[in-house]
């Protein structure tokens, strides 16, 4: 359906206006509501002290600093793991989808038991059952497991020589555990195998798809011209599949961050953790919530932005 | 590829597909789904008396836990136990005349405050700690304390700890969602010492991680703490409920601002319970003591003077409420104290004359 350029951008414009009023009726009703209830709202909650702390954080955190700096601890601890896992996923699934392709009929059926096996297992389900794996397996932390000089594997994580607040300090045993260095606690760890896998599981699977639904004259003019199977894949099938991959492997990193939510049912304080946490001790439900919409919404729709561009310019020269 | 729906586009990037019908349809279906949702709030949840609209439903809506034994738990049978859900019993049968007539809402400590301000539930009975940020600041109002706790801690014994100020940066496991991370901060803070919380959204999972050694200490209300080294721990013998209690938690029912009666009906129940245990009116004798000569009995059981019309109810309100649960001291023995799994000492919640501070205000 054709309508003059002219028409339709009058309808997106009263659209848009029409969406926002909405929004802003809603807004007004909830707060008229809330008022009328005897409940206080409104962000001010944000610049008082937390009152609680954080086990662990890239960003100094304390109970005496204020809740917005916990929403930020929360917010850097999220992307502390699901930048890492996206990256690991995005390797780890490259390798699986490949070995689903392989024709080597081990590899082949390698790959494709693991990614059936991890992708029809729900999330929450691997986040727990990787984590109490590693809880239950590890030693305790008085009795850590000495990997390197300084490098100690125990129920309390993986500590590793790191600057910390002495400059450059090696762990070393001392009261209930580890001291000093850096730390990646049992929590990270299995949160960020878990959402690795179960990305990479559904990458793989995209991978494949993609490689397959290339017309079957690609690989065998390639063959026919001489071309090693290595050359045919990499050099002819792998360059156009990654167009056809792409959306949905972006839509799948996005999901990894997003999963990341998932993080509180095993004890690791993200951006989801910390909302929880400070909407029971302030009460504002609505405003942490919303907090956490806004931050989950921009982020991805920043990477859909991104991904977009990729798109396009992989299009480029392409017949419209 | 051209994007007729620039504006669209613009908003929602992600919504952008080959399909410009489709799109059209969504943007339609999202309007749509905007006005429904406005169309149920310009309609608040609830309307008029809580207690007329309990009356016309014939059934209290009772906010509890989604699982705290000895507080309010769901048994094998799917029946509801419980110290908290005694409390709701009471008061169906105080104002319903049937204790059966209560709809059990399970809550998670995120949903229980909301639940309450929107009228889903008529009352949360639901081990939830009175404090002033709750009673001033969220809409709400508690009307009685019938359990004072505290949080503490509890190790295992290899870790030769034997006092709270020795957990010097140790890892503690903590259950989200309550004022414990709250308390556990304050406590380290005013001892100087540094702790770190490991913090799970449920119970579950955060005891399994205490007693597979993830943490050195495990912290919550004492009353759980003792049913966790009872029934959760592989051995209770390995395990130390350390002395001291960091925080004052007064567990209580709660009801929405604004409505009096309701308030007081909830208020004055729970004052029976523990009234009735003072005057030693059992759910056995509260027949046969109708013909009490005492005075405080006589009126309790509403022979000769009416109490019951101070709050909109008849004059056998409280004689119900005590036959269908019992008073304080019997609902207290058969959910956390003797007779319990828990085995909880009276302690604070004894009576005020027998060393406890429980003072039920004068039924008069």
């Amino acid at each position: 359906m054709v309508r003059p350029q002219s028409a339709s951008r009058a309808v997106q414009a009263l659209l848009i206006v029409a969406l926002l009023a909405l929004l802003g009726l809603l807004v007004a009703t909830t707060r008229a509501h809330l008022e009328e209830r005897g409940i206080r709202s409104g962000f001010d909650f944000l610049f008082e002290p937390a009152g609680f702390s954080l086990g662990e954080s890239v960003l100094p955190f304390d109970a005496g600093d204020t809740t917005l700096r916990a929403f930020v601890a929360g917010l850097l601890n999220t992307l502390r793991v699901a930048l890492p896992g996206a990256a690991l996923a995005l390797g780890l699934g490259i390798l699986l989808g490949f070995g689903r392709l392989a024709d080597n009929p081990l590899v082949r059926g390698l790959a494709g038991t693991a990614v059936n096996a991890i992708r029809n297992v729900p999330l929450l389900l691997h986040l727990l059952a990787w984590y109490f794996i590693l809880t239950d397996l590890l030693p305790a932390a008085d009795a850590p497991l000495q990997l390197a000089p300084g490098v100690f594997l125990s129920k309390s994580g993986l500590a590793l020589p790191w600057w910390g607040d002495n400059g450059f300090e090696i762990p070393e045993l001392a009261g209930f555990g580890i001291d000093g260095g850096a730390s990646l606690t049992p929590e990270y760890l299995a949160l960020l195998f878990g959402l690795t896998i179960y990305g990479a599981a559904y990458i793989a699977e995209t991978l494949r798809g993609a490689v397959l639904a290339l017309p079957e004259g690609q690989r065998t003019a390639a063959l026919a011209l001489g071309m090693t199977p290595r050359q045919t894949f990499l050099l002819v099938l792998l360059p156009q599949a990654w167009r056809a991959a792409l959306p949905p492997t972006t839509s799948q990193l996005l999901n990894l961050f997003k999963n990341s939510s998932l993080a509180v049912a095993i004890g690791y304080p993200d951006l989801m953790a910390v909302a929880g946490t400070s909407l029971n001790q302030s009460g504002r439900a609505i405003e942490c919530l919303s907090i956490v919409v806004a931050v989950y919404l921009l982020l991805s729709l920043l990477g859909a932005a991104v991904s977009h561009r990729l798109e396009k310019r992989s299009l480029r020269g392409e017949p419209a | 590829m051209p994007f007729k729906l620039r504006g669209i586009g613009l908003i929602f990037p992600f919504a952008m597909s080959r399909f410009s019908a489709l799109r059209r349809r969504l943007a339609g279906a999202l309007s749509l789904s905007i006005l429904s949702a406005l169309g149920g709030l310009a309609t608040p949840a609830f309307a008029g008396k809580t207690i007329d609209a309990i009356k016309a439903k014939g059934q209290l809506a009772c906010g509890v836990s989604t699982g705290v034994i000895g507080f309010s738990a769901a048994d094998s049978q799917g029946q509801w136990k419980g110290l908290d859900v005694d409390v709701c019993k009471a008061i169906a049968a105080a104002v319903l005349g049937d204790a059966r007539k209560v709809r059990w809402v399970p809550l998670s400590s995120q949903q229980r405050f909301t639940a309450l301000q929107s009228g889903e539930v008529d009352i949360l009975s639901r081990n939830t700690t009175w404090s002033l940020t709750r009673d001033a600041g969220q809409g709400l109002h508690f009307a009685a304390v019938t359990y004072y706790d505290g949080q503490g801690f509890l190790v295992a014994k290899k870790t030769k700890v034997n006092s709270a100020k020795q957990l010097k940066n140790a890892e503690v496991c903590v259950q989200s969602g309550t004022t414990t991370e709250k308390n556990l901060a304050d406590y380290a803070r005013a001892q100087g010492i540094k702790v770190k919380p490991v913090v799970f959204d449920k119970f579950e999972p955060s005891i399994k991680a205490f007693f597979s050694g993830r943490c050195q200490a495990y912290t919550t209300d004492a009353s759980a703490l003792a049913f966790i080294r009872a029934k959760e721990a592989p051995n209770p013998d390995d395990y130390l409920i350390l002395p001291e209690i960091i925080s004052k938690e007064p567990l209580g029912p709660a009801v929405r601002r604004g409505d009096d009666e309701w308030f007081a009906i909830v208020k004055w129940t729970v004052n029976a319970l523990i009234e009735a245990e003072e005057l030693g009116i059992t759910q056995a004798k509260v027949d046969s003591l109708k013909s009490s000569a005492d005075p405080a009995v006589q009126r309790f059981l509403g022979v000769g003077e009416d109490l019951g019309k101070n709050l909109g109810l008849d004059r056998d309100w409280a004689a119900r409420a005590v036959k269908a649960v019992g008073n304080y001291g019997e609902i207290f023995n058969r959910n956390v104290g003797p007779d319990s799994p828990l085995k909880l000492p009276r302690g604070l919640n004894a009576q005020w004359n027998k060393g406890g501070i429980l003072y039920a205000l004068p039924l008069r």
